[in-house]
């Protein structure tokens, strides 16, 4: 796959342009591009440029912090790292949890899906695909879509308002509550949270199915920029439930290539280190993962709305099972691989997580049944689930002092890091090629990145693993000694 | 010989041996308090029970009420004090509530909320302070020690154990366990002991109890430790 424009060969003799910060994403990070005399792009990177380190602090501590303190990775998608956590602590007792607990729990993370996909949408990428990647600055915000497209907006602030309440029902806040915990949960649901949820659910479905509409709307209007943008040939992983359906909160991994065939199905949470390996690089704080029995140059791979909704055989809700037919239909046999068309399948998700919340609210496990149960201790567990972002995954190993000794984090944008540079690469290619750099031009790097909805600042966590090359010159600038580690 | 003192203006009487704190409370007034604790006797160490009496400050867990005693607690300039011995309390230890199994039952935490201390003001000391695993049944996370010596006084007074002691001085004083290898695994600690459930902070700990009751749902999440000291008698 393409990798070219990674490292320019004369570097020093190249005109340097930085993007700094890229604006509507979660965390901190920046793009390089390096042009030459005739403003050929000759290389274009992401960089991930803050550094969070939770995988080395949270060794040391006992295991039943971990579930409540991973969470403050993020203050987006806490719960994410909230039962992902748990599920691997799950595992480290040895609990299948109850049934009341798992449906709290999916009840909890499916209105996370909804209040992240809601502000990613409307909040952060909106505001490009209503007025256009070079419309005025200023007023490509959400302010600016409010002005101009007043019920868009509304719609948008109340779906991902609602998804906080679903939160903040199960959780106990809308940010970083604490409803999970390892081998279950430590509350129900109230019944008067349950009924103000459902007064409301209809018409959150509803304005779901208006959101993919105005999606589709979108790629009508411009099939030329909306099935062309940033489009690329991957791979894609995603969990996929046991009969094949999408389930964003419990599965095994599934990994197709970029043909769409299967490549690997079936593989355990427990397993996925015998699926995954991941590369480090020395411009980036942020690692590489790729499958193994294909490579670091081939292995890359896309997660998240994209994948998923291509990945699994069918979505086991009716109004996004019909919305993923059309889309498939879409790609006319071939995989969906243009980036903008992230926007639709995640609307796809957004719906699928409306419908679901709408099932389980007419549940009576949530308001009753055991919380907690018993297991029979081990001391290594693996939780994955499908954030809103892409698959993440939390590894632990805890000694027999119940501190954990070991943890490794791969999250969902960590996935996408080759995938978001070579998506910064074909847009490099395609659209600012040879031209002057204007604010616009340069947008459309963003518009790329933005599409994935990266979470940077959950993105980097491995400590004392960096290559690093240090060297020591002279007042001349000639090298008097370097170190280099690998 | 009993009498009458003067607490923030208002009168307040006593039996002769009553310290100032034992009788403002017994007339229902609350004074912050760390170190002290009903059950045991006055320890005179956090200062935060500190009032001012004729000009001068005092523990008032300490001195003993005297007639005609003019004492000033709750007002700018003791909270102001109060508050900056809570900063410097915070600032020596690591004190990270988020995660915290203690946060809502702690009342290092509680009096911070009560005194309105919105930020640490001084540089943090980040001490390293491992924790100590090794006993089946329970944790002690030194990080959020503030020397109250209240398990020191309880598993020696009650318990007639004495596992725990401070050693080193000033700035270098800490919490030990007293075994040779200094493991609490290394004593006949026992998760039944008094000195089990005293910390007032989140040192000792219970093990595999994480978050069982939510964040929330709490001692001093349901009401401020000005009322539950004085409702519950702690």
């Amino acid at each position: 796959m393409d990798s070219s424009l990674e490292t320019a060969a004369d570097r020093e003799q190249l005109r340097r342009v930085v993007i700094d910060p890229v604006s509507r994403v979660e965390g901190h990070g920046k793009v390089t591009l390096l042009l030459d005399e005739d403003d050929h792009v000759r290389e274009a990177r992401l960089h991930i440029v803050e550094f969070r380190g939770f995988e080395v602090f949270i060794q040391g501590r006992p295991y039943w912090e971990v579930p409540v303190m991973v969470q403050r990775l993020c203050g987006i998608c806490p719960v994410s790292h909230h039962l992902a956590a748990s599920k691997a602590m799950d595992r480290v007792l040895g609990i299948p949890i109850t049934r009341s607990a798992e449906k709290l729990r999916r009840l909890m993370h499916y209105g996370q899906i909804l209040q992240s996909h809601a502000l990613h949408f409307f909040h952060l990428s909106s505001p490009d695909l209503l007025f256009g990647f070079e419309s005025e600055v200023g007023k490509r915000n959400i302010v600016g879509v409010a002005a101009a497209y007043p019920e868009v907006a509304r719609q948008g602030v109340l779906l991902r308002k609602f998804g906080q309440e679903v939160i903040r029902a199960t959780a106990g806040k809308r940010i970083h509550g604490t409803g999970s915990v390892p081998g279950g949960m430590n509350r129900h649901l109230a019944v008067e949270d349950r009924d103000a949820l459902r007064a409301e659910i209809d018409r959150m479905v509803e304005w779901s199915r208006a959101a993919v509409e105005l999606v589709k709307r979108l790629h009508r209007t411009d099939p030329a920029l909306y099935d062309e943008f940033g489009r690329f040939r991957a791979n894609v992983m995603s969990l996929v439930r046991a009969d094949g359906a999408m389930d964003l909160y419990h599965g095994a991994l599934r990994f197709r290539n970029a043909d769409g065939k299967i490549l690997v199905d079936k593989v355990p949470d427990q397993s996925y280190r015998s699926l995954i390996r991941e590369q480090v690089k020395p411009w980036s704080y942020m690692k590489f993962p790729y499958l193994q029995q294909l490579g670091p140059d081939e292995g890359w791979y896309q997660v998240g709305p994209l994948a998923r909704v291509q990945n699994c055989d069918f979505i086991p809700t009716p109004l996004a099972e019909a919305e993923r037919r059309e889309f498939i239909d879409h790609g006319r046999g071939e995989p969906v691989r243009a980036t903008l068309a992230y926007h639709w399948a995640r609307m796809i998700e957004l719906l699928h997580a409306a419908e679901t919340i709408r099932d389980l609210l007419g549940d009576g496990d949530l308001l009753e049944g055991a919380l907690l149960a018993d297991g029979e201790r081990g001391t290594e567990g693996v939780g994955i689930i499908e954030a809103p972002r892409g698959t993440l995954i939390h590894h632990y190993q805890v000694g027999d002092d119940d501190l954990v000794t070991m943890c490794n984090l791969i999250v969902s944008t960590t996935h996408n890091n080759q995938a978001m540079n070579t998506a910064v690469r074909e847009v490099a290619r395609r659209y600012l090629d040879g031209r002057k750099l204007t604010e616009g031009l340069l947008n459309h790097i963003e518009v790329a990145i933005r599409a994935y909805d990266p979470c940077l600042s959950c993105a980097t966590h491995a400590l004392g693993k960096m290559p690093l090359v240090l060297e020591l010159a002279d007042a001349g600038g000639a090298v008097v000694d370097r170190v280099v580690r690998d | 010989m009993g009498g009458t003192f003067l607490f923030d203006g208002r009168p307040v009487p006593f039996e002769e041996g009553q310290t100032i704190l034992q009788a403002a409370r017994a007339a229902g007034h609350y004074i912050p308090h760390l170190c002290w604790h009903p059950d045991f006797p006055p320890h005179g160490s956090c200062k935060l029970c500190i009032v001012k009496v004729g000009g001068r400050h005092v523990s008032s867990c300490a001195l003993p009420a005297r007639d005609g005693m003019e004492v000033e607690s709750n007002t700018p300039e003791i909270n102001g004090e109060r508050r900056a011995l809570l900063q410097m309390l915070f600032v020596e230890g690591n004190h990270f509530c988020p995660s915290c199994e203690k946060s809502g039952n702690c009342q290092l935490q509680a009096l911070a909320y009560e005194l309105d201390m919105s930020s640490a003001r001084f540089a943090h000391f980040y001490p390293d302070r491992p924790v100590d695993a090794s006993h089946p049944d329970v944790l002690l996370d030194f990080n959020r020690c503030i020397f109250c010596e209240l398990c020191v006084r309880a598993s020696r007074d009650v318990d007639h154990k004495g596992v725990f002691a401070l050693t080193g001085r000033g700035i270098r004083k800490h919490l030990v366990v007293n075994a040779e290898s200094g493991r609490l695994a290394d004593t006949d600690f026992a998760v039944s002991d008094r000195a089990a459930d005293i910390c007032p902070v989140g040192v000792i700990l219970h093990k595999r109890v994480g978050f069982a009751v939510p964040i929330g749902e709490r001692k001093y999440d349901e009401a401020s430790i000005s009322i539950v000291a004085m409702e519950k008698g702690e």
